[in-house]
C-alpha cells in the first residue's frame, strides 16, 4: 500500500458524499442520483464511476475482484485491481465466491452471487432514453411521470428492421415496477440475473455524474412486447475449454484462416470448471 | 350544445410586448375554428397558450373531458397536462420535422402515441399504423422507411396520422399547409376535411390563408396586433367583412 494516499485514494469527505448518494440510490431503486464525480487517475470511459463507488465501499477487510467483459486478466481489470491493492491495500481475488466487492464492466459473473456480496457496475450512459430524447430536462420529466412509451419506440424499431428485438446489450429494464433503468452494457443474457438478485447492485457513471442501485431481491423486468417476449442469447456450441452449455460464450478467431472457437467469457467460471474436469 | 373548450380573457405577454390580449371564444364538439391574421398578429401565440404550451399571463382556458367534467387547464399539474395532451388532444405543427421523430421509421412515428398509452402488442400496433398510413394516402409499404426520405407533403400527412391515431377530441393545428406547394396543400386540406368529418374532431387551426378558412372552417376569428378584431361565421366574414382590417385582408386575396 502506498502510504502517501488516503485509504482507497479518495478523501474521506468525498467518500461520505458518495455513500450518501448511494444510500439515496438504494432507497429509490433505479433512480439516477446526481453526485459530484471526481477526477480519477484514468480517463472517462475506463471505469471512473465504478472506481469511485468501489472506493467509497471498500474497507480494509474487503476482498476485491475486478472483471472486464467477464475476464480477470484484461487491461482494465488488471489495472483497477492493482490500483486498489496499492491505494487501499485490500486483498484481491479472481474467485467470484471469495470476493466481497466485485467491480465489473459488461458482465455479471456466472457463479451465483450471495447476500454478502456487492456488485459495482461501470456505466458509460446511465440514461436509457438518451438516444431517443437528447434533452436532459425532458428525460428527467419522463422519469418523474413514469412516461416510458418512448422506450418501446426503440424496441418497435428493432422488430420493424430486424424481425426481432435486436438490442442485445444494455437492454432496458424496469426496476421495482417504477424506474426505467439501463443495466449498463451487459449482454441481455445477464438481465435475468438482475431480477431478485441476493447481492446489492450499484451502478456508477463517472462522466455523467450519476449513481443508481438495484437493491437485493428487487423485481427487475426486461421490457418487451406481448407478442415479442424478452429472450436471451443462445448458442448451438458449448465452451471449447470447459464444455459449459449454460454460460455466455465469446466467439474467438484463433488463426488467419478464420477458424473460430467459442469460449466462456467468464474466465473464473471457466477456469474452475476446467480444474474440476478429470484429466 | 355544450362547449368543449372555453377561453376567457386570455392574454399572453412577452415582457412589455403583447402576444395576444383578452381573447374569448368557445369551441363546440365537432367544430373547426380558424384563426386568421397576418404574421405577428398573435395567432400562434394564442394557439400555443390555449394548447397549454405557453403559460398565459392572464385569463383561463377550460376544457370539458370525455366524462363531462370541466378542467381548468392553467391549474392542472404537469402530469395531468401531459396526459391530456396525449389522450384527448393533438397538436400539428407547421413544420412536420418539429412534430415527427425523424430518427425512427414512419410506423414507429404513428404508433408512438399508442405505445405511450400502454399498447404492447406489436402486431396490432403495426396493423393500426398501416391503416393510418393508408388513410392519409401514404403507401403502407413505406411503413419502415424513415420520414427523412419523405417529401414535405408526405411528412405533413404522416404528422397528421401520428396525431390522430389516438382519436383525440380536440386538435390544434398551426398552419399545417404553409410551406407546401399549392397542389399538395389542396390534397392535405381535402384530407383534413374528410378526417375532421369522419372522426367528429373539434379543431382550432391557425392560418394566414383565407382560402383555407373558407374551405374548412365554420367559424373564423380575425386577429390583428394580438387582439381579436372580428369573429363570426366564415362565409359571413369573408363575404361581408365589418372591420377595416378584415376588409383589407379579404380585398387583398388574389382572385383569378
Amino acid at each position: 500500500m502506498t502510504p502517501s494516499y488516503n485509504f482507497a485514494f479518495l478523501d474521506e469527505n468525498t467518500k461520505r458524499m458518495l455513500r450518501r448518494a448511494l444510500l439515496k440510490a438504494v432507497a429509490i431503486p433505479g433512480y439516477q442520483v446526481p453526485f459530484g464525480s471526481r477526477e480519477m487517475p484514468l480517463p472517462y470511459g475506463w471505469g471512473t464511476g465504478g472506481i469511485q463507488v468501489t472506493a467509497a465501499l471498500l474497507g480494509p477487510d474487503d476482498v476485491l475482484k475486478v472483471i472486464d467483459q467477464g475476464a480477470d486478466d484484461t487491461t482494465n481489470a488488471v489495472n483497477i485491481r492493482r490500483f486498489f491493492s496499492r491505494v487501499a491495500g485490500v486483498a484481491t481475488t479472481e474467485r467470484t465466491s471469495e470476493a466481497s466487492v466485485i467491480q465489473t464492466r459488461h458482465r455479471i459473473p456466472e457463479t451465483s452471487l450471495r447476500e454478502d456480496q456487492i456488485l459495482v457496475f461501470q456505466v458509460p450512459e446511465p440514461e436509457p432514453l438518451r438516444t431517443l430524447e437528447p434533452r436532459e430536462a425532458e428525460t428527467r420529466t419522463l422519469h418523474a411521470l413514469a412516461d416510458y412509451g418512448l422506450m418501446h419506440v426503440k424496441l418497435y424499431e428493432d422488430i420493424a428492421q430486424y424481425g426481432h428485438i435486436a438490442t442485445s446489450y444494455d437492454y432496458p429494464v424496469l426496476v421495482d415496477g417504477r424506474f426505467l433503468t439501463s443495466p449498463s452494457p451487459i449482454p441481455k443474457f445477464d438481465n435475468p440475473k438482475l431480477d431478485h438478485s441476493p447481492a446489492l447492485m450499484l451502478f456508477g457513471a463517472g462522466r455523467e455524474k450519476r449513481l443508481y442501485a438495484i437493491p437485493p431481491y428487487t423485481k427487475v423486468e426486461s421490457l418487451a412486447f406481448d407478442d415479442h417476449p424478452f429472450e436471451i442469447q443462445q448458442w448451438e456450441e458449448t465452451c471449447a475449454l470447459c464444455g459449459s452449455g449454460k454460460s455466455y460464450l465469446d466467439e474467438v478467431v484463433v488463426d488467419d484462416q478464420g477458424t473460430r472457437m467459442f469460449v466462456c467469457s467468464d474466465t473464473d467460471y471457466c477456469g474452475q470448471r476446467q480444474a474440476e474436469m478429470p484429466s | 350544445m355544450n362547449a368543449l373548450l372555453q377561453v376567457r380573457n386570455l392574454s399572453r405577454h412577452y415582457g412589455q410586448r403583447i402576444g395576444c390580449q383578452d381573447v374569448d371564444f368557445d369551441l363546440r364538439p365537432g367544430e373547426l375554428l380558424c384563426i386568421v391574421g397576418e404574421s405577428g398578429s398573435g395567432k400562434s401565440t394564442l394557439l400555443n397558450t390555449v394548447a397549454a404550451q405557453l403559460e398565459p399571463t392572464a385569463g383561463t382556458v377550460r376544457y370539458r373531458q370525455r366524462d363531462g367534467r370541466w378542467l381548468d387547464i392553467g391549474a392542472l399539474s404537469e402530469a395531468d397536462r401531459r396526459r391530456l395532451a396525449r389522450e384527448e388532444w393533438g397538436f400539428v405543427t407547421q413544420n412536420p420535422r418539429d412534430g415527427l421523430r425523424l430518427n425512427v421509421s414512419a410506423g414507429a412515428n404513428v404508433a408512438e402515441r399508442l405505445m405511450a398509452l400502454g399498447m404492447r402488442d406489436y402486431g396490432r400496433l403495426r396493423d393500426i399504423a398501416k391503416g393510418w398510413l393508408e388513410r392519409v394516402e401514404i403507401d403502407p409499404s413505406r411503413i419502415d422507411d424513415a420520414p427523412t426520405g419523405f417529401s414535405g407533403g408526405m411528412q405533413q400527412r404522416l404528422q397528421i396520422a401520428r396525431t390522430l391515431v389516438t382519436q383525440p377530441r380536440l386538435v390544434f393545428m398551426d398552419e399545417p399547409t404553409a410551406g407546401l406547394d399549392v397542389s399538395v396543400q389542396a390534397r392535405i386540406l381535402d384530407l383534413l376535411r374528410r378526417l375532421v368529418n369522419e372522426l367528429g374532431l373539434a379543431a382550432v387551426m391557425v392560418t394566414h390563408d383565407l382560402a383555407v378558412a373558407r374551405l374548412l372552417a365554420a367559424r373564423t376569428m380575425v386577429m390583428q396586433g394580438g387582439r381579436v378584431v372580428e369573429t363570426g361565421l366564415t362565409d359571413q366574414i369573408l363575404d361581408d367583412p365589418q372591420h377595416p382590417y378584415t376588409q383589407l385582408l379579404v380585398s387583398s386575396v388574389l382572385t383569378t
